[in-house]
């Protein structure tokens, strides 16, 4: 049978099903094949906390979107396309995403009245017309990838659970994807068995060929490759893209690399890519708190190292106190905070920016730092050179607020040539700088950048002692005198209001917008795709994007006054439009979602629409 | 761990410049004097050594030693201790504490750098009060203690250092006291030699707060009777003329104190700190009553075991050893690593 061939210019595919079918890996398969050929990709994973939540319940569906297209695109799709659904709590949990007329493929063999049951439907949505909107194509799965396993020589449990790669195979040949990387990839995972690499391969070729011969799938869609720039790429998610990004700081530094942390969800996938790279001579610490992890990390900063700690929300919350130490001992430190939903526990694999307010003031006393925020997955690993850069020259702590949005997703990463990147080269103090020649003052700053010597122990001559207490200025010994203490304050707040970061730059392609929309971190993708969708539509809107909160970009007064109005949407309450306010005293106006699930730019669109016409 | 290099150092050498500032009298002026008296033997230059602590009347111990130093964060000087102590193995590190600000505020810290045997030398200074925010309780006070926030006696069970350290698999474990400096320092020295955590709780007077809490033990009327000073592979007897001696009594878990006259000198335990074993040494820390009697001083366990570091080191050694070509290159191949594509 011949099919035709539908041409696309962007598809949005979910695949969910229950935590122990797979479909993470299902989801990450099919957009490495996606990747291999060329289209511009966007991800978005959605999983439970728990590990293991109750099989066929509506707590325990994963997902995993893709979205992927002809095209440069900016976030991982608003609604999907295609729905895989591999039971009925997969279909209930995303139905509601789905637009009227988009394909659903169900594992009819998982609708039983016991698994309907379970998700509370009364009827088998299957059959009673509830889906006639949509195409719906049921496929007996579990069935199938049995039988094209029957000669295999695989437990019935092993033969069972490879019903996502038939799932992937049949997807694969709707998409005409190519799918050598996935035959590669299950031998390597199963190298050892490879009874089942011959069965998982066996499953996906059952897959793609029920597509080929079913008369259920009439149609076969293409999406050309996109039009990208030259060079080498690879697909990379934004915790991925941070850890090598940490690495490189190290290469580029030439410093050690030292890791504190201790696991929390979203973070510790930095802490586990990070253990790996001990030949860049960086040392990773599971530590016994969170508190123990900056302080260890703070101890080798004070020795020489690039010292770093990995965490989320709460885990800031807990490091605060040894923050402001390494505000007061003028030392490098670099933060991460991959935030989650809070406060408190809160749910910890869903998407919030709500740490902004923490990052900026949530110390004690007057204890400024810098703080970066990344706007994509593979813009993570930039995001983490400059706040290695700002840490080292300025030799002060940086927040980095990363979310989960941005550091589970994923996207196609033009690889950046290594000698591109900025060079983090530091001098360590080695001789006095008194004029005497003979004394040392751990608090002489440089004119330029205002930081402190960084005198690490092992340097003959300049023994000297640091800590909590106030110091005086230059000679850094422990001083209680009021005017001392304003004005080492001001000086600690000046330095760091001095760090010099780029302009914010302003995307108004026709340079006619009256409305801005401002926003920083990880809401770039939706905010970026509403404003196309808006210009499309010729209504004209700007964008700008902060990547540093503090400082903020000398020109973001002026950029702010030049608009009739400016939109701040954030996934928050208010947080950067509350700065923005105190700061410029700009009315601008909030739009927040605190949701867990990042911004649709469908949403954002129609949010924007009414403030571009109505003013 | 730092090497000895051939150095002519003396005590003066190791006096910062700021003024002392602990109270008249306090324990703490006669511990920093042995301290500083006793570092130049180490031979280790003075920039090669660091002492960080927390916060207390005992952390202020870095800002008079004129060698590198960090006074930190209360309770957090073994976690910012063991990141300078890991990454940089030419130094010798040196914790100053307190008993609240190790066993209190600070107590997970300090038995996870003993349980993994962080390469620092920890000096627990125990008054058994919080001095420096004006005499509360501190988790060394006694049960019933009366001080200004237990004004009808403090409800709190104590910690007996000694035991929570052997508790968390601590490779070294002594006990001293302020006033003798001979003691001090030889117990200094065996912390200073051994590889891995040496902890060492240095019984302190805070004559504010807590005055004569060891009193008994310093008392030249009282101290032979009340001190067990602890000999590697000495038979354990004390009183002025060894009338007491310890024993293991048979069925029993523990050891006991007996009077020497009754016990066949055969059966007296002789001290072995290297026993790998830490019950001995537990049993030991768990002789003195409330009133003091039979407190052993001196190294209770000293025993070999990797240190963190050394094992942390070893993984990175390896690891770079297999590495080939430049830095650059290497980031260059990680860069690549996975699955890539080119567009031309
Ligand atoms: S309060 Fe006590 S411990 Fe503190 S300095 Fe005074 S005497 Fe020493």
């Amino acid at each position: 049978m011949t099919k035709q061939v539908r041409q696309l210019d962007r598809v949005v595919i979910r695949f969910a099903g229950d935590s122990g079918d797979g479909m993470q890996l299902t989801g990450d398969r099919f957009t490495s094949e996606t990747a291999q050929l060329g289209n511009d990709i966007s991800t978005l994973p959605n999983f439970p906390a728990e590990i293991r939540a109750p099989a066929g319940t509506l707590p325990g569906v994963s997902s995993f979107q893709v979205h992927f297209a002809d095209y440069d695109i900016l976030t991982p799709g608003d609604a999907p396309n295609v729905l895989v659904a591999m039971n009925p709590a997969a279909l209930k949990a995303n139905i509601g995403d789905l637009p009227r007329g988009a394909d659903i493929i169900v594992n009819t063999d998982e609708f039983t009245k016991r698994n309907l049951t379970k998700v509370g439907y009364a009827a088998n949505p299957l059959e009673d017309g509830s889906l006639d909107g949509y195409a719906l194509h049921p496929v007996a799965l579990t069935a199938m990838t049995i039988g094209a396993l029957a000669d295999h020589d695989v437990s019935k449990k092993d033969a069972e659970r490879a019903k996502n790669m038939f799932a992937l195979g049949l997807l694969s040949w709707m998409y005409s994807r190519p799918y050598e990387s996935t035959i590669r990839f299950l031998e390597r995972k199963f190298a050892a068995r490879p009874e089942l690499v011959a069965a998982n391969i066996a499953a996906f070729k059952a897959g793609w060929n029920f597509g080929e011969t079913t008369e259920d799938f009439g149609v076969r869609y293409e999406v050309k490759p996109a039009k990208m720039s030259p060079g080498t790429y690879r697909n990379i998610t934004g915790n991925q893209a941070l850890s090598l990004g940490l690495v490189a700081a190290g290469v580029r530094s030439g410093l050690p690399v030292f890791l504190g942390a201790y696991p929390i969800t979203p973070a510790s996938d930095i802490l586990h890519e990070l253990s790996k790279h001990k030949r860049f001579g960086v040392t990773t610490m599971q530590a016994e708190d969170e508190i123990a992890a900056i302080g260890a990390a703070l101890g080798a900063s004070y020795g020489g190292s690039l010292g770093i700690t990995t965490t989320s929300g709460p885990g800031v919350a807990l490091k605060g106190e040894t923050i402001s130490l390494a505000v007061a001992l003028e030392l490098p430190l670099v933060v991460i905070d991959v935030q989650r939903a809070g406060p408190s526990t809160g749910m910890p694999t869903k998407t919030e920016q709500a740490d902004l307010n923490m990052a900026l003031f949530g110390r004690h006393g007057e204890a400024p730092v810098a703080v970066v925020a990344p706007r994509s997955p593979s813009d993570c690993f930039f995001a983490a050179i400059e706040a290695a850069r700002i840490a080292l020259t300025y030799r002060t702590p940086v927040i980095l607020l990363s979310d989960n949005y941005v550091a589970n997703g994923s996207e196609p990463w033009l690889l950046p040539e290594v000698d591109s990147l900025p060079d983090l080269r530091v001098e360590f103090a080695t001789e006095p700088n008194g004029d005497d020649g003979k004394t040392f003052l751990p608090y002489l700053r440089d004119p330029v950048t205002m930081a402190r010597p960084w005198a690490i122990p092992g340097t003959p001559g300049l023994e000297h002692r640091i800590g909590g207490l106030e110091k005086a200025d230059k000679t850094g010994d422990i001083s209680y005198d009021p005017a001392n203490h304003d004005f080492m304050v001001r000086t600690r707040a000046a330095r760091i209001e001095a760090i010099p970061v780029p302009d914010v730059e302003v995307e108004d392609p026709d340079g006619d917008a009256r409305t801005l929309v401002l926003g920083w971190g990880s809401t770039y993708g939706p905010i970026g795709a509403a404003c196309r969708a808006l210009r499309q539509r010729g209504l004209p809107v700007a964008q700008a994007h902060l990547r540093h909160l503090s400082p903020m970009p000398a020109n973001l007064g002026d950029v702010l006054k030049a608009y009739d109005r400016v939109v701040v949407p954030e996934m928050n309450l208010g947080q950067l439009a509350h700065v923005i306010r105190g700061r410029y005293l700009v009315d601008a106006i909030p739009y927040n979602q605190v949701s867990g699930l990042p911004f649709t730019a469908a949403k954002l669109e129609s949010m924007l629409e009414e403030v571009v016409k109505n003013g | 761990m730092a090497e000895p290099v051939a150095l002519k150092l003396t005590q003066k050498d190791f006096k910062s410049d700021q003024e002392v500032r602990w109270c008249p009298g306090c324990g703490d002026y006669a511990i920093l004097a042995a301290v500083q008296s006793f570092m130049p033997e180490l031979r280790i230059p003075r920039e090669r050594t660091v002492f960080v602590s927390g916060i207390g009347c005992s952390s202020r111990f870095p800002y008079y030693m004129n060698t590198y130093g960090m006074h930190s964060i209360h309770g957090r000087a073994p976690a910012i201790a063991t990141g300078l102590s890991v990454s940089r193995p030419d130094l010798s590190v040196w914790v100053v504490t307190g008993d609240g600000d190790a066993l209190s505020i600070g107590g997970n810290h300090l038995i996870h750098a003993l349980r993994r045997n962080v390469n620092l030398k920890i000096l627990l200074f125990n008054n058994r009060i919080y001095g420096l925010t004006k005499g509360q309780y501190s988790p060394t006070s006694e049960l019933g203690k009366i001080t200004k926030s237990t004004p009808v006696g403090s409800a709190d069970s104590p910690f007996n250092p000694l035991s929570l350290a052997l508790g968390a698999e601590a490779t070294f474990v002594a006990r001293t006291i302020d006033s003798d400096r001979k003691h001090l320092q030889s117990v200094l020295r065996a912390a200073a030699e051994h590889q891995g955590s040496a902890f060492v709780e240095i019984y302190q007077n805070c004559n504010i707060f807590n005055d004569g809490a060891f009193e008994t033990l310093k008392d030249p009327s009282t101290r032979d009777e009340y001190l067990i000073r602890l000999e590697h592979r000495q038979p354990i007897t004390f009183g002025a003329d060894g009338q007491r001696c310890v024993v293991h009594p048979p069925g029993g878990f523990g050891l006991e104190v007996r009077e020497t006259a009754s016990v066949d000198p055969a059966d007296i335990v002789v001290h072995d700190a290297t026993v790998a074993e830490p019950a001995y040494a537990f049993a030991l820390s768990r002789l003195p009553g409330l009133d003091l009697r039979n407190t052993p001083i001196g190294v209770l366990r000293q025993v070999e075991r990797s240190s963190y570091d050394e094992r942390v080191r070893e993984q990175t050694d390896s690891a770079k050893a297999k590495a080939t070509g430049t830095p650059e290159e290497q980031l260059a191949g990680l860069l690549t690593s996975g699955d890539t594509w080119t567009i031309l």
